[in-house]
């Protein structure tokens, strides 16, 4: 029993580390801007599609580093021709206008690379590895695919902290995510900011883009993967990058488990069918925390003096 | 086009007194900034700003005195260019800093120019520690670190009580150390001019008296030129050289600080202070048409 236990948690854990990339461009977007980018999902794909399309042309590395050029890119037009124009708007305008740059992504996207189902191949071996085959019968089978994508999102999260804490810009950052005005006043140009964050988060979106496109292959459906990303936010807190990461880690791992723990309770407890849970655990979990701890795991506490 | 200088005050004021001098000594000195005549509208259609006109010479201390509502903080944006974020706009007049027309200039654009403003309220950036506040204040210096840490100890030289605070979190300081830190802040850009929006606002007497001290400091030992804009009429003219008194968009009335204070109209509209026995309905009356006549 522990041995296939301790397995799906090790999958969801990987699993999770996916949902925690695609929930670090939201939060990235979201701390510095104040703006819930819908269009995430849409820049994952988008950015998915033109590493799978050019890694066709040229070697892999070649067409990630050209992606990265493509996602910098489009941060600008996105925000000279967006985000420029509705300063101080109210949230919910800038929302519609994320909204907006997601059909439009998803289209252009087409437009640009074709509405196949692409590969992206990193090069790694798709045969799972086995590990502790002494302790349990059949050892723990393992995705090396997901093995280099956490070591990978490790790496990236640590680059984005560091970022964050210690250098000028990321202060910065931190500084118009408190406040526009104030940081405004103080010298720092938001539109420098703005754009940033949106390259930032381009960058995070190509990472997440590569793994789950070698993973499920590159197509429309990866957009969706943002959906899977909100349950993560509301978890781990919509401003805190370690949240991301926990949030993704939690909703990983309980979803899977929750499907092979739960389902064969519910089908003998009730006489369900006992499936889909993964579908909506993330959710139902995610409903759990919204009632109790709007903040999140790690949201910043608003710090409010009265 | 703005009318002239010297006859760019069209509203009527009582005072026609040409620009301030503003320190008290012989010399002249060029003002750092001149605001001639300016309009401002909020949204396209509110006029809040109606034909402002003052200057602060280099190295003073000018206070910008009025109610609520009078156009004070208006008139503090309008120069550090942070209007178009309230959707404000100037639309007539001209405001010079240093000389050069600042419209066509980005806010941060004009810190690196060495004018900054402390908004009202603080805004201190609440998740930033204390130090991690005032350093945001380099942002736009290019002197290397040397020169920022440096300066770091110079704010905490003028600013004791916030080195102790300096790794809390801003937000969980007191009102008058942010505001401390807010001053701080805007020194960390090293400023020629700073636009010190209501600096008193919810701070105990004794800690104002104290944030004004150190104002006078830093525009004694650094030289920095002060546009203040303030509600506490008797603290601001107790350490500006000279005054502005705004009343619904327009200066009502201008002069040295000591002619202020000494001012009847002031003394009964702002400083709380009347002459004599128990005025009738009369007397009000009459400072009432007055002070119409003034606007």
């Amino acid at each position: 029993m522990l041995g296939p236990v301790l397995e799906t948690l090790i999958g969801g854990l990987l699993t999770g580390v996916l949902y925690a990339l695609v929930a670090l461009g939201f939060v990235l977007i979201f701390k510095a801007s104040g703006v819930f980018n819908f269009a995430q999902g849409a820049m994952v794909l988008f950015a998915a599609l033109s590493v799978a399309r050019l890694s066709e042309m040229m070697p892999l590395v070649v067409a990630v580093a050209l992606s990265v050029v493509i996602m910098i890119v489009l941060a600008y037009a996105i925000e000279f021709l967006v985000l420029r124009r509705l300063v101080n708007q109210e949230g919910i305008i800038l929302f519609m206008a994320t909204l907006g740059i997601a059909y439009f992504l998803e289209g252009f996207g087409e437009t640009v690379w074709g509405s196949n189902i692409y590969k992206i191949n990193l090069g790694i071996p798709k045969e799972p590895m086995f590990f502790f085959e002494s302790v349990f019968p059949g050892g723990l089978l393992i995705d090396r695919e997901e093995v280099a994508a956490a070591v990978g999102c490790a790496v990236l999260v640590a680059a984005l902290a560091i970022f964050f804490q210690v250098t000028r810009v990321g202060r910065a950052l931190r500084a118009v995510a408190d406040d526009h005005q104030a940081a405004q006043s103080v010298g720092i140009p938001l539109n420098t900011i703005w754009l940033i964050v949106w390259a930032v988060s381009g960058i995070v979106a190509i990472a997440a883009g590569m793994v789950w496109g070698s993973k499920l292959g590159v197509q429309f459906s990866i957009s969706l993967v943002a959906l899977k990303a909100l349950p993560v936010l509301i978890l781990g807190g919509l401003t805190s990058i370690p949240g991301a990461i926990v949030g993704g880690l939690i909703i990983g791992a309980g979803e899977k488990l929750a499907e092979v723990l739960l389902g064969p309770l519910l089908v003998r407890w009730f006489d369900l069918a006992g499936g889909g849970i993964e579908n909506w655990f993330a959710y139902m979990l995610a409903l759990v925390f919204l009632l109790f701890r709007p903040q999140g795991l790690f949201g910043e506490r608003i710090i409010e003096r009265i | 086009m703005p009318a002239a200088a010297d006859t760019d005050r069209n509203t009527g004021e009582a005072a026609v007194t040409p620009p301030p001098a503003g320190v008290t000594d012989s010399t002249v000195p060029a003002p750092i900034l001149r605001v001639n005549n300016i309009e401002v509208v909020y949204s396209h259609v509110i006029l809040v700003l109606k034909g402002v006109s003052l200057s602060v010479p280099k190295g003073g201390i000018v206070a910008l005195l009025g109610a609520n509502g009078a156009g004070k903080t208006t008139t503090l944006k309008a120069i550090s260019n942070l209007l178009h974020a309230e959707r404000g706009e100037v639309t007539k007049g001209s405001i010079l800093f240093e000389g050069e027309e600042v419209h066509s200039r980005s806010p941060s654009d004009l810190v690196t120019r060495g004018c900054i403003q402390v908004m009202e309220g603080r805004r201190c950036f609440a998740h930033l520690t204390v130090e991690e506040n005032l350093l945001t204040g380099a942002f736009t210096r290019k002197d290397g670190k040397a020169a920022v840490a440096a300066d770091l100890d110079l704010v905490y030289s003028y600013f004791p009580r916030i080195k102790e605070r300096r790794k809390a979190l801003a937000g969980y300081t007191s009102g008058g150390e942010q505001q401390m830190t807010a001053v701080g802040r805007a020194l960390m850009s090293r400023p020629k001019m700073i636009l010190l929006d209501e600096p008193s606002m919810g701070l105990a007497p004794q800690i104002v008296e104290e944030i004004f001290e150190i104002v006078k400091n830093l525009n004694g030992k650094e030289g920095v030129s002060f546009l203040l804009a303030e509600q506490n009429t008797n603290m601001a003219l107790k350490y500006a050289s000279y005054g502005y008194i705004l009343e619904n968009g327009r200066v009502v009335m201008d002069g040295e600080a000591k002619s202020l204070r000494e001012n009847e109209d002031v003394k009964e509209f702002y400083l709380g202070v009347a002459e004599g026995k128990r005025k009738s309905f009369r007397d009000v009356k009459h400072y009432k048409r007055r002070k119409r006549w003034l606007a």
